[in-house]
């Protein structure tokens, strides 16, 4: 099957992985090239605030893949990634507010303004230690991996399974939403984290911020997409596509499902934490609405319109979605929810695979028609 | 309770109720090492609910179910059931249909099932040989590439009890294996199944009697949830409460 | 406060207090036939004391010194001085005026126009060469007091129960006169028990009182039973001594133990209250869930088209049948039904029935219709809230102890309890019921059996849509109708129907309930929205105990 053993790394890149990755390489180099050297007055020089849009389709992207990873390869159609998506950029968002310093409105050393203007004494707790960079970091991580450790412990343990976990998933992230939403919970309530002024030092709002910052979630995505990678084409990876397809059929060859579904669910869950993360410099913003059930909804469609259980659809499809909605909001805003309520009626009903997913379809049939022979006609699909 | 140190399976008393549906009323089994057992009863009977219950899918309500003379299976759950060496082949058949029969196989194969083994572990260097045997005794040779959703019924049995195979397990559970086959392929079963019975302890749940003549072992007949006769064909089948709920109808 | 009654002690007891208290029939007798006499006597006297104590109020008013202005505020109502409910009106709205040296009070009307205070009549001063009486935290109260003891004897019954209740509030003695002579002449008994009520907040607060008058007086704020009451008698109890202490202690603690009660009784009211309009919501859920094993997302967008269909029924009579507007609801019900129920079957024809046996796929088709509803009635009806009124039998309430019933609640709830048990019916005795429930249960043995499953299928889909269709009608009364408002029920529902159980109407009952219940006595201890989270959180919990809810379906039937 594989007598000759290429390096791992590179036995992961498969065509289409390849022109994956070789347009998020083009972006990351041309992005700055047109953003920082292309003089501002050319045609084809890139705004500060495209870099930013840019950015914050990469980072809807990374967290397609995570979902895809959930849902594609494993089943589980969380309906509340969002959730890990949004604690990733609260962590950040935590480490950005304290690098504000005496900077704020109320120029209070220690405490961010909404703080202060709540009468907050002191520094709760759960903010300590965030003016560190790496510990903010290890958050992003730590964070959304043990609730979604808590979480899927619970509800793999006993089989809660179809959508009865999707529902569940809603209601998680709608519980956080209305937590977040309460002052008294130390984030920020409504208004939630902004008003950010440097990151490692460097001024947010700069054009070479925002540069750097787009090619750091250039260099995670193309992370995220190789971690994914590794995973699903290992054995584990046949595993947890075996407990998608079939899953008591698993269990009685002897693995143990919660184990294989939990360990998917919270790496699943940290690299949404981490797109999340790079999202909130970029945007400038972290409120509860990032908590919001059809937030989550909205990036399963981007992975079902990209095509489920293939990585790069997902990524494709959060582009593709988001790039759309950029669009409508700015032509035809009314219409905004009618394209995409449309959207989700017509993929689920005639694209049920996706893009990517036709694509492969569209091979296939051209593969055995060449051939002619064993690989006859997939079953009726 | 020498019966139960010395028999591979030993199910004594079991009872379990479905929401006031007896579905199993005191079943008792006893099955030595080596040996191939079939069983047989009318639909409702309880067979494919004793499978549950030997595999862990569900829990008695009382009755003990000991694997080897000393496991209690009513305390365990289905994986750990299955390391301990219970294949299980289901009615319908259930292969993993987006993998190819080759990879089916793989994940059947006897290695090590946690996460970080799979995740970061190497194949044995046996496992390529392995495989190939397997496909060979299965006759899915030439279909190792293909997935499992492109083959035919029969041939789908067939890559289960592959896979059964690969667990090596100490006992084998297969539910109606001939179901939907043909004659041909109902008689190539019974030689795959009694070539496995070899070195491995079966119990074969079936409902086509020519197919349990062919396999030639000891049956137990099964009627609401109970042992009704226990015997060679022959003489289970002369039974004359045995023709009256069954046979006869 | 807790001096105020003592600082007042002495001078009420120089007021014509009836004597000592009635111990038996002759001593009642001698005592109203007392009180009686003394009343006339004051009647008569009055226009004699009227005139002196005129002067001193205006003297006093007009003297800029708050201890001044109080007492003279304290003695205004018993002056008789005819501009008296104008004088604390211009206090109370900052419109009073005096001129020191001349000693005169002049007090302004709405629109600015100067008065004198003595007499009424218009006066020729400009405001802004007068001074304005000033007001602290002291002088309000004895304001308060005195606007309560004027309109003891206002002719509208409402002012007089008003004024009562704020001289039980001020416990002022100087009003006991005033209450006494207004006791007299009540002849609602509603407003007379207040007024004894207040008497008696006024006797019990007095130190000087004997102490038998004052334990009965603690008794009858003890049968006032209410949270007033506990205030008017914690504070007796914290400076009294004796007897009087241990009774307002001892009423106060039964007082507040029969409250609590009652708190409980309220908070299960407000949790069924709650838990219907949960029903209400969860119950067309519980049916394609149960039924086609299907989530249908775009279900609260169905209640929100029954709330708008409400919405335009009521439009549409006040337009043109304004004689029907307090009836609009019986046509918007079943309206509200066919409406919901024919874009239900529309949905299930359309989309739905192409996704079966996908019922991942189906959630997000049925979010996708959720969006494209929202924003159609966005587009069409706008996205503000619109205003459906109440008719004129769900206004109001009535008083059951000491909870007080809202009509809207208690139709709500029985309108959801009729739904329930309408819809038991028709699952249960009609040939559709049954066919449903064979569907429901094995599926393929239906289909078998010659039951047209699509047919039951759409139907079902229909009749769950209907039923949101009339929770709308059921939520206009009492949220706000707009585009959103399906989003807000949603969730919950979703909960109500996971909790308790799929394909068990009953379970919907009790989940609903349940959760309504929790959830009303949640809120006082945890507040609103943790409550919410907390009851998420155990759901959450519960699902991991219960994967399939309180009432489950057991046996292999369910994981085919």
């Amino acid at each position: 099957m594989m007598e000759t053993r290429k390096p791992l790394l590179l036995s992961l890149i498969d065509t289409r992985g390849g022109i994956f990755l070789g347009l998020i390489a083009a972006a990351t180099i041309l992005v700055p090239v047109l953003a920082l050297m292309v003089p501002a007055n050319s045609a084809f020089a890139l705004p500060p605030y495209l870099v930013a849009l840019f950015g914050k389709y990469i980072c809807y992207a990374l967290l397609a893949i995570a979902l895809d990873l959930v849902w594609g390869y494993c089943g589980i159609l969380s309906l509340g990634h969002g959730a890990f998506f949004a604690l990733g950029g609260y962590a950040m968002g935590m480490y950005l507010m304290r690098q504000i310093g005496t900077r704020g409105v109320y120029a209070h050393p220690e405490l961010p303004d909404f703080m202060v203007f709540l009468n907050m004494k002191e520094l709760p707790i759960t903010w300590w230690g965030f003016q560190s960079f790496p510990y903010a970091m290890l958050m992003v991580l730590l964070i959304p991996g043990l609730l979604a450790f808590i979480f899927g412990f619970l509800a793999f343990r006993s089989r809660v399974t179809g959508v009865y976990l999707s529902i569940i998933t809603q209601a998680m992230t709608y519980a956080l939403l209305l937590a977040f939403f309460r002052n008294d919970m130390g984030f920020g309530g409504n208004n939630g984290l902004t008003d950010f002024k440097d990151i490692l030092g460097f001024n947010v709002q700069a054009k070479e911020t925002r540069v750097a910052l787009f090619v750091a979630s250039c260099i995670a995505l193309g992370a995220g997409y190789l971690i994914a990678r590794a995973v699903t084409e290992s054995k584990f990876g046949k595993v947890v596509i075996a407990i998608r397809d079939a899953e008591s059929r698993t269990r009685f060859l002897g693995y143990r499902v919660e184990t294989y579904k939990l360990a998917v669910f919270v790496l699943s869950a940290m690299m949404a934490g981490v797109a999340g993360a790079l999202y909130v410099p970029q945007v400038g913003i972290i409120n509860p609405g990032e908590f919001a059930p059809a937030n989550s909804i909205e990036a399963v469609i981007w992975v079902a319109v990209g095509g489920r259980g293939t990585l790069v659809g997902a990524a494709l499809g959060a582009i593709i979605v988001n790039w759309g909605k950029t669009f409508f909001t700015g032509a035809l805003p009314e219409y905004w929810l009618f394209a995409l309520g449309a959207l989700f009626v017509l993929v689920t009903l005639f694209l049920p695979k996706g893009v990517v997913g036709v694509i492969d379809q569209y091979k296939a049939r051209r593969a055995a028609t060449h051939k002619g022979g064993t690989a006859a006609a997939p079953a009726a699909e | 309770m020498d019966i139960a140190k010395n028999s591979l399976l030993y199910l004594d008393g079991v009872s379990v109720s479905f929401d006031g549906y007896k579905a199993l009323r005191g079943l008792s089994l006893t099955l030595a090492p080596g040996e191939m057992r079939a069983i047989i009863g009318p639909n409702g009977a309880g067979k494919t609910t004793m499978m549950d219950i030997i595999t862990g899918k569900t829990r008695p309500d009382e009755g003990d179910v000991l694997f080897g003379g000393s496991y209690d299976l009513t305390k365990m759950d289905e994986a750990e059931i299955a390391e301990l060496g219970i294949g299980r082949k289901f009615q319908k058949p259930t292969v993993f249909e987006s993998h190819t029969v080759d990879d089916n196989i793989l994940l059947a194969l006897k290695a090590p099932r946690s996460a970080l083994a799979t995740l970061f572990g190497k194949p044995a260097a046996h496992t390529r040989a392995r495989i190939d045997q397997i496909l060979e005794t299965t006759k899915l040779k030439d279909h190792r590439f293909r997935l499992a959703a492109d083959l035919s019924h029969g041939q789908k049995q067939w890559l289960e009890i592959g896979m059964l195979l690969a667990q090596d397990p100490k006992l084998l559970l297969v539910d109606e294996p001939v179901a939907g086959m043909t004659d041909a392929e109902t008689a190539q079963t019974a030689e795959l199944l009694r070539e496995i019975a070899v070195d491995h302890s079966v119990v074969v749940v079936e409902h086509d009697m020519s197919f349990v003549r062919d396999l030639g072992v000891k049956v137990t007949v099964l009627h609401e949830g109970s042992v009704l006769a226990e015997g060679p064909l022959d003489v289970v089948s002369a039974d004359p409460r045995v023709i009256e709920v069954y046979l006869g109808r | 406060m807790n001096q105020l009654p003592r600082l007042r002690a002495p001078r009420a007891r120089a007021l014509p207090l009836p004597a000592n208290g009635a111990k038996g029939l002759v001593e009642i007798f001698s005592f109203a036939t007392a009180a009686f006499v003394l009343l006339l006597l004051a009647l008569f006297v009055a226009p004699q004391a009227r005139a002196q104590g005129e002067s001193t109020i205006i003297i006093g008013l007009s003297s800029d010194k708050f201890p001044e202005t109080e007492r003279a505020l304290n003695d205004l109502p018993g002056s008789g001085l005819a501009t008296a409910p104008q004088i604390v009106d211009a206090l109370a709205a900052n419109r009073l005026y005096f001129n020191g040296p001349a000693r005169k009070l002049y007090f302004a009307d709405e629109a600015g126009k100067m008065f004198d205070a003595a007499t009424g009549e218009p006066a020729d001063v400009m405001a802004s060469a007068l001074k304005k009486v000033r007001i602290n935290n002291a002088v309000r109260r004895s304001l308060d007091a005195a606007r309560g003891a004027l309109t003891l004897m206002s002719p509208d019954p409402a002012k007089r129960k008003a004024a009562a209740d704020s001289v039980f509030k001020s416990r002022d003695a100087s009003a006991l006169p005033l209450v006494e002579a207004a006791l007299e002449k009540e002849t609602i008994s509603a407003n007379k028990k207040i007024l004894e009520e207040a008497r008696a907040a006024i006797i019990a607060s007095d130190s000087g009182a004997p102490e038998v008058r004052r334990l009965e007086a603690v008794e009858v704020l003890k049968s006032r039973g209410d949270q007033d009451a506990v205030s008017v008698l914690t504070t007796i109890a914290s400076w009294s001594e004796g007897r009087v202490k241990a009774a307002a202690e001892s009423a106060s603690s039964v007082i507040q133990a029969k409250l609590a009660l009652w708190r409980n009784v309220q908070n299960i009211w407000y949790g069924l209250s709650l838990g219907s309009v949960l029903l209400l919501a969860a119950i067309g859920l519980a049916i394609t869930f149960g039924v086609m094993g299907i989530i249908n997302m775009a279900h609260g967008e169905m209640v929100m088209l029954g709330a708008y269909t409400t919405f335009a029924v009521q439009e549409w009579a006040r337009t043109s049948h304004p004689g029907l507007l307090n009836y609009s609801l019986f046509i918007a019900i079943p309206l509200a039904f066919l409406v919901t129920a024919a874009v239900g079957i529309l949905i299930e024809r359309v989309v739905i029935r192409f996704l079966y046996g996908r019922p991942l796929e189906t959630l997000l088709a049925t979010f996708g219709i959720s969006l494209i509803l929202q924003q159609a009635v966005r587009t069409i009806f706008g996205a503000n809230n619109r205003e459906v009124s109440a008719p004129s039998f769900m206004a109001g309430s009535f008083d059951f102890g000491s909870l007080q019933i809202g009509y809207g609640r208690m139709w709500i709830i029985v309108f959801a309890l009729a739904v329930f048990f309408a819809l038991q019916f028709v699952l249960r005795a009609t040939s559709f019921g049954l066919r449903m429930r064979a569907v429901t249960q094995n599926r393929r043995m239906a289909s078998s059996m010659g039951i047209d499953t699509n047919r039951i299928d759409a139907l079902a889909f229909g009749l769950g849509s209907g039923i949101a269709g009339m929770a709308g009608v059921a939520l206009s009364q009492i949220d706000n109708v707009s585009p959103n408002l399906g989003q807000s029920y949603i969730i919950d529902s979703f909960m109500v129907v996971v909790f308790g159980g799929v394909g068990n109407l009953w379970g919907t009952l009790l989940g609903a309930l349940t959760l309504g219940v929790a959830n009303k006595f949640l809120e006082p201890i945890a507040g609103a929205v943790l409550g919410k989270i907390l009851l998420l959180v155990f759901i959450i919990l519960f699902i991991q105990k219960r994967p399939r809810g309180l009432f489950a379906l057991k046996g292999r039937a369910v994981e085919a």
